[in-house]
């Protein structure tokens, strides 16, 4: 192919090799965050890269592998039902996780959540007496505002 | 060894860490709804490794599984997810 003793077939199996290992890297990451992190929530922050960053990686890693048209609508595939039904599935899980209370308040910022569940009743209705909640936002060591 | 194939056992490596990790919150709990995470993140890792064993070996057997396994982990995830919100309706606590 060329003369420079590297062909496309070599480049190409070596993108497929780095996109591999990247693509494997995410899933060791989702693993180490769910050891690690305390709540339900941040577990959920972490075990969603894999789903939608990793699997990218991972058919990216096979187009440049296979090198061949007719497969890549069927990767399109696979990633676009990934695209569709990882964010609703987070947002039952944590919904469902919020109604459960399976969640510590000491993390959170702020819960904006909490004055719309606070400002009804059971049924759904406005409650009579609402009591304004509005949470303030927890002062964050880390923010300074834009300065240093 | 081709490019390709070491590729591959750094993947194992990787995806094998991430699997055990993933089964030791399953085990571990503590909600239902933990489980599921981390049974969804398992199911990944398996895919991921379905992918790899195709761009290593060149063939491809194995993508309708990967296809169909992102549908699998999305219903079974929702499917919980209800479950739980309904089974646990507890009276509010609010005013």
């Amino acid at each position: 192919m060329s003369d420079s003793g590297v062909s496309m077939v070599e480049v190409f199996d070596g993108i497929a090799a780095v996109l591999l290992v990247l693509g494997a890297l995410m899933s060791t990451v989702a693993g180490i965050g769910l050891f690690r992190f305390p709540d339900q929530l941040s577990r959920m922050h972490a075990g969603t890269k894999p789903q939608v960053l990793g699997l990218l990686l991972m058919l990216l890693a096979l187009a440049f592998a296979w090198r061949a048209w007719v497969w890549v609508p069927v990767l399109v595939l696979a990633w676009v039902l990934q695209m569709l039904t990882a964010p609703v599935s987070a947002h039952l899980v944590g919904r469902a996780g919020y109604r459960t209370k399976h969640l510590k308040k000491e993390y959170l910022f702020v819960d904006e959540l909490a004055d719309v569940v606070a400002s009804h009743d059971d049924a759904g209705k406005p409650a009579a007496s609402a009591p304004d909640r509005r949470t303030v936002p927890r002062e964050d060591p880390t923010d300074h505002g834009g300065r240093d | 060894m081709t490019v390709l194939e070491w590729a591959g056992v750094v993947c194992l490596v990787l995806l094998g860490v991430g699997a055990l990790a993933a089964i030791y919150r399953i085990v571990r709990g503590p909600s239902i709804l933990d489980r599921a995470i981390a049974t969804d993140v398992l199911l990944i890792v398996i895919s991921s490794a379905l992918c790899v064993d195709m761009a290593v070996h060149h063939h491809t057997d194995n993508i309708v599984f990967v296809v169909v396994a992102s549908v699998i982990g999305f219903v079974g995830s929702v499917t919980l997810s209800r479950f739980v919100a309904e089974s646990r309706k507890e009276p509010s606590e609010h005013v």
